[in-house]
C-alpha cells in the first residue's frame, strides 16, 4: 500500500525520464539525505564517524568509479587502489606546490590527474578484452605502486617515505589535518560524494551511459550503430579514474592523514571490486551498498561478542571473522549473483504488487 | 504497386548500392566468390542461398565487419574498395542480427534510444548535469522513439529489460533499434527466423510498412521462400559463395540453378 505507483501519471516525458520517477523512491532518498547531512553528524561520535561514516562513503565513490568502468562499460579492471594512488599523490603534490588555494579545490582538480592516468592505461582495452584486459590493469597497478615508493619527488623526499596531510582552513575552520574535526571532514566527504553520485547517475541515463551499456553487451552491435568503441572505452576508463582519484583524495586528507604505497596497493583493488560485485555491477545504487557491506561487516563482526559478553581473544574473532565473511560472500553470491541493488529492486518489485504474488 | 514497380514508373531507377566483383575469404576457405548485384533505391531485396552460401559474410561485407580482398562497394554514388562499420553507421545503412544482438542489460526504451547514438551530439558537459542541451536532446529523441514504439506495437514492454523478452520480441525491439537511426538502406538478417506463423505474418507486415512509409530500401536475408516470394521485388541466390541467380521471385523460382542448389543434385 505504501509504494504504489498507482495514481502517478506521467504526462510529459521529462517526468517520466526523472531520476526517480516514483514519488515514495524520491520522498525516501530525501529523507536519508536530511538524516544523513542533518541528523548523524549531531548524534554519533567520533568513533562512529571515523570508523564507519567516513570510509563508508569513500569506498563508495572508488566503487562508483569502478562500476562506472566495470559495471557499465563492461572493461574489467584490477587498477582501482593505483588510481586512488594517483588522485592522493597528485592531491598532495598540488597542496605543497599551491598551498593557498584550498585543499577541497585541489581534492577535486587531483581526480584529472588520475583520469588522465587512466586514459593512458586504457589504451590497450582498444585490443584487449575481458581477463586480457585486468591483467592490463594489473600492469598499471604494480607500474603506480613502484611510483609511489620509488620517485621520492611524488613525497617530496620525506625520509619515511609518507604523504602527511598538512593543517588546512577554510573560513578560519580546521577541515584538514589534525585540527579538522570528524564532523567538518565528515560533512565534507558526504557532500563531495553525494554530488559525484548524482553526477555518475545524470551520466549513466544519458547517451553516454547507453553507450558504455551498449559496448558491454554487445560490442559488435554497438560499432555498427555508430558507437566508436575506443572513444567510448577511454571516457569510461577516464571518468571512472577521475572518481577513483578524487575518492584516494579523499581517503588521505579527510580520513586517514597520512598515506604510504601500502595504502594503494592491489588489495585495495580487490576490496573496490568486491564491493562492486556484492553491491551490483552496472548500479550506483549497489556501489554504495556494496561499499557499506564489505567495509562495516568486519566491523560489526568484530564488536558482536563485546555486546554478548563473550570472552573471547582477539586473534579468535580475527579468525572467525574473515571466515564469516567469506562466506557470506559467497551466499550472496548463490543466492543473488547480481548483487544487493538487485535484491533491492526485487523487494521494490514485490512491494509494489503487495498483497498479491503478482 | 510496389516500390521497385513506382521507381520504373517515374522511369529513373536509382541504385543505392551496387557490389562489384566481390571476393572474401577467410584464409583458405573463400567465402564469397566474385559476387555482383545491385539493390535500387526504395525495393525489397532478398538474398537467399542454403545453409554456409556466403549470405551473413556478404551483409557483413555492406556495412564493414568485413574487408573483402576484392571488388568494389558503391553505396550513394561513392566507390569504396570496403566499407568501415561507423562510415556504413553514418551513411544510413542500418541492420539486425541473425542471433538478435540486443543489449540485453538494458530496457526495450534504451535500446531504441541507443539507436539514436549519431544523431545525438549534446557534449559531456551538460550531460553531467542532465541540463539544458543534453535534457532536451533526450526529450527530443525519446518522442521519435516513441513513434517507433508506437509503429512496432511494443509500448506494453517499453521499460521491461529486453533480456527478459519472448524471442519474437525481441526481434521486433532489433528491427525497431535499427530504424531508430533513420536508416537509408536497412539489412535484415533472418528477420523471422524461430517464428510461429503469426509472428512471422506480423514481421512481414512490419517489413513492407517500414518500406511503404518510411520508403526505406530493405535487403534481407530469409529462409522462408513463402516469405521471399511474397515480400521482395527482387531476389539474388547465392551458394557456395557464388551468385547463382538474380531477377524477381518468379524469375529465380524457374531458375534450374536454384533449384537444384536447394533440391541437391548429384555431382
Amino acid at each position: 500500500m505504501l509504494y504504489r505507483e498507482a495514481g502517478q501519471f506521467k504526462t510529459n516525458y521529462r517526468a517520466d525520464q526523472a531520476v526517480f520517477p516514483i514519488r515514495q523512491d524520491f520522498i525516501g532518498i530525501a529523507a536519508l539525505l536530511a538524516v544523513l547531512f542533518l541528523v548523524v553528524p549531531f548524534t554519533f561520535n567520533d568513533y562512529w564517524l571515523n570508523a564507519i561514516m567516513i570510509p563508508t562513503m569513500i569506498f563508495a565513490l572508488a566503487a562508483i568509479g569502478l562500476n562506472i568502468l566495470t559495471g557499465y562499460a563492461g572493461q574489467l579492471s584490477l587498477g582501482t587502489g593505483g588510481f586512488m594512488g594517483v588522485g592522493a599523490y597528485a592531491c598532495y603534490k598540488l597542496v605543497t606546490i599551491f598551498p593557498e588555494v584550498n585543499v577541497l579545490i585541489h581534492i577535486l582538480l587531483s581526480g584529472f590527474f588520475a583520469a588522465g592516468v587512466g586514459f593512458l592505461f586504457g589504451l590497450p582495452s582498444l585490443r584487449i578484452k575481458g581477463f586480457y584486459l585486468a591483467v592490463a590493469t594489473l600492469a598499471s597497478q604494480f607500474f603506480l605502486e613502484w611510483a609511489f615508493g620509488r620517485v621520492a619527488w611524488l613525497y617530496n623526499y620525506n625520509p619515511s617515505g609518507a604523504i602527511e596531510v598538512p593543517n588546512q582552513y577554510l573560513f578560519g575552520v580546521a577541515i584538514a589535518g589534525a585540527p579538522a574535526s570528524s564532523v567538518t571532514r565528515y560533512i565534507i566527504v558526504l557532500t563531495i560524494v553525494v554530488a559525484l553520485a548524482l553526477i555518475a547517475s545524470n551520466l549513466v541515463r544519458g547517451r553516454f551511459g547507453r553507450a558504455w551499456m551498449a559496448v558491454r553487451d554487445m560490442d559488435i552491435a554497438a560499432e555498427l550503430i555508430g558507437i566508436r568503441l575506443l572513444p567510448t572505452k577511454l571516457l569510461a576508463f577516464s571518468i571512472s579514474s577521475y572518481y577513483a582519484g578524487v575518492a584516494g583524495a579523499l581517503m588521505v586528507f579527510m580520513w586517514l592523514g597520512a598515506a604510504e604505497v601500502e595504502s594503494f596497493d592491489i588489495n585495495h583493488s580487490f576490496l573496490i571490486l568486491f564491493m562492486v560485485i556484492i553491491g551490483g555491477l552496472g548500479s550506483i545504487l549497489g556501489s554504495f551498498l556494496g561499499a557499506a557491506f564489505i567495509w562495516n561487516l568486519p566491523i560489526l563482526l568484530r564488536a558482536m561478542p563485546k555486546y554478548f559478553g563473550a570472552d573471547i581473544n582477539a586473534a579468535t574473532v580475527e579468525h572467525v571473522q574473515f571466515m564469516i565473511v567469506g562466506g557470506l560472500i559467497i551466499f550472496f553470491l548463490i543466492v543473488e549473483p547480481n548483487g544487493l541493488a538487485r535484491l533491492w529492486s526485487i523487494a521494490k518489485e514485490k512491494l509494489r504488487r503487495w498483497p498479491f504474488p503478482y | 504497386m510496389s516500390a521497385a514497380e513506382a521507381v520504373e514508373a517515374n522511369g529513373a531507377q536509382e541504385k543505392i548500392l551496387n557490389i562489384e566483383n566481390v571476393s572474401l575469404s577467410f584464409g583458405g576457405v573463400k567465402a564469397i566468390r566474385d559476387v555482383s548485384f545491385d539493390v535500387m533505391k526504395g525495393e525489397i531485396r532478398a538474398i537467399i542461398g542454403p545453409n554456409g552460401a556466403g549470405k551473413t559474410s556478404m551483409l557483413n561485407v555492406i556495412n564493414g565487419f568485413y574487408h573483402p580482398q576484392e571488388g568494389s562497394i558503391t553505396y550513394k554514388g561513392e566507390t569504396r574498395q570496403d566499407m568501415r562499420p561507423y562510415i556504413a553507421a553514418s551513411q544510413g545503412i542500418a541492420r539486425t542480427f541473425q542471433n538478435v544482438a540486443l543489449f540485453r542489460g538494458m530496457s526495450t526504451l534504451d535500446n531504441i534510444m541507443t539507436g539514436r547514438s549519431l544523431k545525438m551530439n549534446s557534449n559531456l558537459f551538460w550531460h553531467l548535469w542532465r541540463w539544458g542541451p543534453a535534457e532536451n536532446e533526450e526529450l527530443d529523441h525519446r518522442e521519435f522513439v516513441e513513434h517507433i514504439i508506437g509503429f512496432l506495437e511494443i509500448e506494453a514492454i517499453r521499460k521491461t529489460p529486453v533480456g527478459r523478452l519472448p524471442y519474437g520480441l525481441q526481434k521486433r525491439v532489433e528491427l525497431g533499434r535499427a530504424l531508430a537511426m533513420e536508416p537509408d538502406l536497412l539489412l535484415l538478417d533472418e528477420p523471422m527466423a524461430g517464428m510461429n506463423l503469426e509472428e512471422k505474418e506480423d514481421m512481414s507486415r512490419f517489413v513492407l510498412d517500414v518500406s511503404a512509409q518510411f520508403g526505406t530500401t530493405i535487403a534481407l536475408i530469409e529462409h522462408d521462400m513463402g516469405v521471399v516470394m511474397d515480400l521482395s521485388d527482387r531476389v539474388v541466390v547465392l551458394d557456395y559463395g557464388q551468385k547463382i541467380a538474380d531477377g524477381t521471385p518468379d524469375e529465380v523460382r524457374k531458375d534450374q540453378n536454384v533449384i537444384d542448389a536447394y533440391l541437391g543434385e548429384t555431382h
